[in-house]
C-alpha cells in the first residue's frame, strides 16, 4: 500500500493529512492542537479587572519581577469552532459503549445511564465546594451517607468508605487498614506476606508491595478456583491478608469461599475481597456477610459509570467491624435525625425534617485520608442514581442478567475455541487461543486485531495469565441478544478464517484510523511530547 | 433492571441454549452456607422520579450568593466548549485505551494533555493523570525514595494539610518516615518556608522536599533556595504548583524542581464537592523509569502513518504485578481531557487573563478590607490570589456570613491553630465587585 500520497485514512472518519515536510513519508489522521494554532486566534475571552478594583488593590504587594515568567507557554491559539472540530474529529477515533460492542473482560462495559449525566451537571452539585460549612453542603453530604447506606446492604459489611477513587485505590486502602489492624494487635512486625492467587489482577500484588508488604503467589487448581492445600500450606503467623477476586479473573466463582475465608480467618489474616466483579452477584453473595473483612467497589464497573476514557472511577471499600476503626476519615455521618427515618423517607423520595449530616473526623484509629476532601464523589451521585433506578430486584436482575450473557456466549463459542475452565461462569467467559496459536500460527492478538475490522472492540487478551493465549469476554447484562449473536457469527466467522485465510488475520486490522502500532519502538525511543521547533532546554538524558 | 433489554422470550431462549432450566442453577457455585440472605433495598424508580430524587438532593446543597472559599478547591469559569468535549460520548464511554487501533482519540488527547503539561511547567515528561494533586505528590515522594534509595521525605507544613494528610498515609505502608519543615507563621512572620529552616532538617538520608507554590496560604514561597538547600543534600525538590498560576509565574523547571505535581481542577474541571479532579505529575525525562502511572507515546505503524500508544509499560502492574512502579490502574483520563480542553480554549492569553484577574481581584478585596477597618493581612510576603486576613473574632463571623450565603474564605485556624481569627480569601476571575462589596458590607454588619 503506498502511503505517501494516501491522503485519506482508511476509516474515512477522520481528516487527511498530509506531512508538510517534503519527502517525509506521513500521514497523520488528525494533527496536533498545536498544528492548528496560529498566533493572536482566541476562543474563550475574560474580562480585565475594574478601574475600582485596581484602585481599591493599591498598596498590595505586586508579584515581584523574579518570580514571574517570562515566556509565556505555548498553549495553542485556535477559535472555538477549530476547537471543537479537533476534538470532535479525535472522538470519532474512538471505540466506545455508545458507537459499539465492547466486550473487555474485567472492565464491565455496560450502558452507561444518560439520567445519571444528567444529574451530575445540577449546578447543586458542581458548585458544592468541598469545604463549604457543612450546613451549605447538606445535600452532598446526604448522598454520600445514602449511597454508604446502600452499599453496606448490598456487600453485608459493617461500614464503607466513599474515599478511594478507583479500585486499586480501594485495593490500596484496604491494605493499609489491614496493616493498621496487625499493628494495633502487636502483630505489625510478624505478618509481612500478602498471599494472592496467581489469576489475580496486576494491582493486587503492586498493592500489596506499596504498603510493604512481599507477594506469595498461590497457585490455581484445575478447576479454575484457588488451590485450597497450597492456601493452607502458605497461611501463617506469617501472613497479613489474603487478597482474592471472586468471582475470579477466570470469571468462575470460588465455589469453596466459604472455606477459603475460614482458613484464612483462622490463620489470623485478614480476608480481601477484590470487589472488581461483584457486578456478576448481586443478591447472590455479600462478601461481609460471608465472613470477608474488607473489599472495594469499583463504581465504574458494578454500577455504570461511565470510565473515561481510563477514568474517572471510584473505589469505595467496605469493612467488617473489627477493621471499622481503621477506615480513612472522614466519614459522612447523620448527626441529628433518626437513620431508619432519614433512609425510608429518602427511599420515597422525601426530605426528612431535622436531618442534619457532618463529617465524622474524630477518629483515632483512622488510616489517615488517602485521598484530599471526599473521593469522586461526581462517581457516587451516579451511583446513587444508578441504584435508585434498579432498586434492589433490578440489581439482582443485573447480574442474572449479565450471567446468562455470559453464559449463553461460552456455549455459543465452545465450538470454535478451547475453554480451559468449562464449567459455568459468571459475568464473564475466558477463551483460549492456543488452538488457533498451534494449529494456524494464528495468535489471540491477531484475533483481537481481526475483531476491529467488524467495529466491535476486542475482548481483553493475555489476562488473566494463567490461560495461554486468553480472551476474556465479557458482554454485560446491557446488550442485545442480536448483538450477542451477531458477535457470535463474528467470532465464528474468526475462526474460520484463523484455518482458512492466516495471513488475513495477522494483517488486521485494516478499517482502523491507524493500523498496528510500533509499541517496540515507541518504548526505544519515547516520544512522549510535542517539540516546538528546535528544543531551547537539552534534555536530560533518559536512564535512572 | 432498569437497563437491560432482554425480553422474556430472549431470555428463555438463552437458558434453552445454555440448557438449564433456571437463572438459579447459574449459581449452583455460591456454597449454601454462604449465599445472601434477602436484603432490605428500596424501591426500583422510573426516570422521573430518578430525577426528582437527584434534584431534591441537589437542592438541598446550598450554593453561597458569595463565596472567597478557596484553599485547594476554586470556582473557575468551565467554558462551554468544555463540557461539550468531556461530554461526548466517545470518550466518556471508552476506557483505558488498551486496543490503539481504535482509541486514537483518547491517546492523541492524552499526548496533548502531556505535552501541555510540560509546556505549563517546564518539565520534560509528565504522566497520563493520576486521581489529584494530593494522591500525585504522595506518589512524587515514593518515586523520589525510589531515585534516591532514601526513605525520609522532608515537607514544608505550608504545603496545603490535605497533600500532607494523603502524603503521611501513603508513607505509612513501606514506613517512609515524613518530617515537617515548620514555615513562617507567627505573627508579622512572612509565610514562607525558610531555607535555612529546610536546610537544618536535610541530609543525605532524606530522597526529597516537597513545597508548594503559591503555598497553602497563597503566598509565594523562595523555591529556588528550597531547592538548592535540598539539592545540597542529595535530595529531590518536588514543586507542588496551581497551574492557572503558571500564567503568571516562572516554570517549576526554570527554578531546579525535579518533579512537580498539581491539581488539575483549576483547569476546566467543576468543584463537585471535591471530585472527579485530576492530579498532574511532570519530572525529567531521566527519571521516567521511575514515574508511577500511564504514559502515552507517539509512533507509526507499518504504513508509516503517525499514532499514540500507552508506553514504557514496563513500570506498571499489569506488566510487572509486585515490582511496579505503582498500582495505579484506571487514574482521571476525562478530567485530563477537561484540562486539555480547557488549556485549548483559553491560550496563553485567556490564562493570563484568568491569572491577572484573580490576583487583581485577590488584591481588590483585601485592599478594601484593610481600608475599611475589617481586616489586617496576614503574612508579610507577597501572595499570588488566595490572601490570609486576620479578622477579629473570625469563627463566630464567618459562621454568622455563611448563614446569609457568603462564605468568608477558609478559617485557617482548624489546621494551624496558631493562625487564630486568621480567613484565607480567594478570588478567582469568577469573583466581581459587588462580590466584594458585599464580603465587605456582610463583614461590617457583623461587627
Ligand atoms: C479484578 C480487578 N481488580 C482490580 C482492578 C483495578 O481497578 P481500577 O482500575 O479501578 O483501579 C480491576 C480493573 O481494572 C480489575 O478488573
Amino acid at each position: 500500500m503506498s502511503v505517501v500520497d494516501e491522503r485519506v485514512d482508511a476509516s474515512g472518519r477522520g481528516a487527511a493529512f498530509a506531512s508538510p515536510e517534503p519527502g517525509e513519508a506521513l500521514t497523520i489522521v488528525e494533527p496536533l492542537v498545536f498544528d492548528h494554532s496560529r498566533p493572536g486566534r482566541r476562543a474563550v475571552r475574560f474580562p480585565v479587572a475594574s478601574d475600582a478594583a485596581r484602585a481599591a488593590g493599591k498598596g498590595e504587594p505586586a508579584l515581584p519581577a523574579s518570580v514571574q515568567r517570562q515566556e509565556a507557554p505555548r498553549l495553542p491559539e485556535v477559535s472555538e469552532l477549530e476547537l471543537l472540530r479537533h476534538f470532535t474529529r479525535l472522538s470519532q477515533l474512538n471505540i466506545a459503549i455508545e458507537t459499539a460492542f465492547y466486550p473487555l473482560g474485567s472492565c464491565t462495559m455496560k450502558y452507561n445511564p444518560k439520567v445519571n449525566e444528567w444529574a451530575a451537571r445540577l449546578t447543586g452539585f458542581t458548585d458544592s465546594h468541598p469545604l463549604d460549612p457543612d450546613e451549605l453542603a447538606q445535600g452532598s453530604l446526604e448522598l454520600q451517607w445514602l449511597l454508604a447506606e446502600l452499599l453496606r446492604e448490598i456487600s453485608g459489611f459493617a461500614a464503607v468508605s466513599l474515599q478511594p477513587a478507583a479500585g486499586a485505590h480501594g485495593e490500596l486502602t484496604g491494605m493499609l487498614m489491614t496493616r493498621a489492624f496487625h499493628r494495633s494487635n502487636g502483630e505489625g512486625e510478624q505478618r509481612t506476606k500478602v498471599l494472592v492467587p496467581d489469576s489475580s489482577h496486576g494491582t493486587n500484588p503492586a498493592t500489596a508491595t506499596m504498603v510493604g508488604y512481599s507477594v506469595v503467589t498461590i497457585p490455581s487448581n484445575e478447576r479454575g478456583g484457588i488451590d485450597l492445600g497450597a492456601l493452607r500450606a502458605a497461611l501463617g503467623s506469617d501472613t497479613a491478608a489474603l487478597m482474592i477476586t471472586n468471582p475470579s479473573t477466570l470469571g468462575i466463582f470460588e465455589d469453596q469461599i466459604d472455606q477459603v475465608v475460614a482458613a484464612v480467618r483462622e490463620a489470623g489474616a485478614i480476608a480481601y475481597m477484590d470487589g472488581a466483579n461483584l457486578n456478576a452477584i448481586l443478591g447472590r453473595f455479600r462478601p461481609g456477610e460471608a465472613g470477608f473483612d474488607v473489599m472495594h467497589f469499583n463504581l465504574h464497573k458494578t454500577f455504570s459509570t461511565p470510565h473515561g476514557g481510563g477514568g474517572p472511577g471510584a473505589g469505595p471499600v467496605g469493612v467488617s467491624e473489627r477493621l471499622a476503626p481503621f477506615l480513612p476519615r472522614p466519614l459522612p455521618v447523620l448527626r441529628e435525625g433518626d437513620a431508619d427515618a432519614v433512609r425510608a423517607n429518602a427511599w420515597a423520595g422525601r426530605e426528612t425534617p431535622g436531618a442534619r449530616f457532618g463529617l465524622d473526623w474524630d477518629r483515632p484509629q483512622s488510616i489517615g485520608k488517602v485521598r484530599s476532601m471526599f473521593g469522586n464523589f461526581g462517581m457516587h451521585l451516579r451511583a446513587y442514581a444508578y441504584i435508585r433506578a434498579n432498586g434492589g430486584d433490578g440489581l439482582r436482575g443485573v447480574s442474572d442478567d449479565a450471567v446468562l450473557a455470559a453464559n449463553y456466549l461460552r456455549v455459543r463459542l465452545a465450538d470454535a475455541f478451547d475453554l480451559p475452565y468449562d464449567r459455568v461462569c459468571k459475568h464473564e467467559v475466558v477463551f483460549s487461543g492456543r488452538r488457533q496459536k498451534r494449529q494456524h500460527g494464528v495468535t489471540t492478538l491477531d484475533m483481537a486485531k481481526a475483531i476491529l475490522d467488524h467495529g466491535i472492540h476486542p475482548p481483553t487478551i493475555y489476562f488473566p495469565l494463567i490461560v495461554e493465549e486468553a480472551l476474556m469476554i465479557e458482554p454485560t447484562e446491557t446488550e442485545s441478544l442480536e448483538t450477542l449473536d451477531r458477535f457470535v457469527d463474528v467470532m465464528h466467522d474468526i475462526a474460520r478464517r484463523a484455518a482458512d485465510e492466516p495471513e488475513a488475520l495477522r494483517a488486521a486490522p485494516v478499517t482502523t484510523p491507524v493500523g498496528r502500532l510500533d509499541e517496540a519502538g515507541a518504548a526505544r525511543r519515547p516520544d512522549l511530547r510535542h517539540r516546538f521547533g528546535p528544543d531551547p532546554v537539552p534534555e536530560s538524558t533518559e536512564g535512572g | 433492571m432498569a437497563y437491560t433489554p432482554h425480553t422474556d422470550p430472549d431470555r428463555a431462549a438463552m437458558l434453552a441454549a445454555i440448557g438449564v432450566a433456571g437463572i438459579d442453577d447459574l449459581f449452583d457455585d455460591v456454597p449454601p452456607a454462604v449465599r445472601a440472605a434477602a436484603w432490605d433495598l428500596p424501591a426500583p424508580m422510573v426516570e422521573q422520579e430518578v430525577r426528582a430524587e437527584l434534584r431534591r438532593l441537589a437542592n438541598r446543597n446550598r450554593i453561597p450568593d458569595v463565596s472567597f472559599l478557596g484553599y485547594g478547591a476554586y470556582r473557575h469559569l468551565v467554558p462551554s466548549v468544555v463540557s461539550e468535549v468531556v461530554g461526548r460520548a466517545e470518550f466518556s464511554t471508552a476506557y483505558t485505551p488498551y486496543q490503539p487501533e481504535v482509541s486514537q482519540g483518547t491517546l492523541q488527547s492524552i499526548y496533548e494533555f502531556q505535552s501541555l503539561i510540560c509546556e505549563l511547567t517546564g518539565m520534560e515528561v509528565a504522566t497520563a493523570s493520576h486521581y489529584d494533586g494530593a494522591t500525585a505528590t504522595a506518589e512524587a515522594a515514593l518515586m523520589a525514595c525510589r531515585l534516591t534509595r532514601r526513605e525520609r521525605v522532608a515537607v514544608s507544613n505550608a504545603v496545603h494539610p490535605e497533600v500532607r494528610r494523603v502524603l503521611a498515609t501513603y508513607c505509612s505502608g513501606p514506613g517512609i518516615e515524613v518530617v515537617e519543615v515548620p514555615a513562617d507563621l507567627a505573627a508579622g512572620g512572612t509565610g514562607q518556608t525558610d531555607p535555612a529552616a529546610a536546610a537544618a532538617v536535610l541530609d543525605d538520608s532524606f530522597a526529597c522536599l516537597i513545597a508548594q507554590q503559591p503555598n497553602a496560604f497563597g503566598v509565594l514561597e523562595p523555591m529556588a533556595e528550597l531547592g538548592q538547600a535540598a539539592h545540597a543534600a542529595g535530595a529531590q525538590l518536588v514543586a507542588v504548583v496551581e497551574p492557572t498560576s503558571l500564567a503568571v509565574l516562572e516554570p517549576p523547571g526554570s527554578y531546579g524542581a525535579d518533579i512537580v505535581t498539581a491539581e488539575g481542577q483549576p483547569l476546566g474541571i467543576p468543584m463537585s464537592f471535591g471530585g472527579p479532579w485530576v492530579g498532574l505529575m511532570a519530572a525529567r525525562m531521566g527519571a521516567v523509569r521511575q514515574m508511577p502511572g500511564r504514559l502515552v507515546g507517539a509512533t507509526r505503524d507499518a504504513a508509516g502513518r503517525k499514532g499514540y500508544v500507552l508506553t514504557l509499560q514496563a513500570r506498571e502492574q499489569h506488566i510487572r504485578r509486585e515490582k511496579a512502579a505503582s498500582n495505579i490502574c484506571t487514574n482521571q483520563a476525562l478530567c485530563a481531557l477537561a484540562a486539555t480542553a480547557y488549556l485549548t480554549a483559553v491560550g496563553p492569553a485567556g490564562l493570563r487573563e484568568v491569572a491577572e484577574l484573580s490576583m487583581a481581584q485577590a488584591r481588590h478585596a483585601a485592599g478594601a478590607l484593610r481600608r475599611a477597618g475589617l481586616a489586617e493581612r496576614r503574612f508579610t510576603a507577597p501572595y499570588v490570589a488566595e490572601v490570609a486576613v486576620t479578622v477579629p473574632d473570625a469563627e463566630r463571623r464567618h459562621a454568622v456570613l455563611a448563614a446569609e450565603g457568603v462564605v468568608a474564605g477558609a478559617p485557617l485556624w482548624r489546621d494551624y491553630p496558631e493562625l487564630t481569627d486568621t480567613l484565607l480569601l480567594a478570588a478567582t476571575e469568577l469573583t466581581s465587585d459587588t462580590d466584594i462589596e458585599r464580603l465587605v458590607a456582610a463583614l461590617e454588619a457583623s461587627r
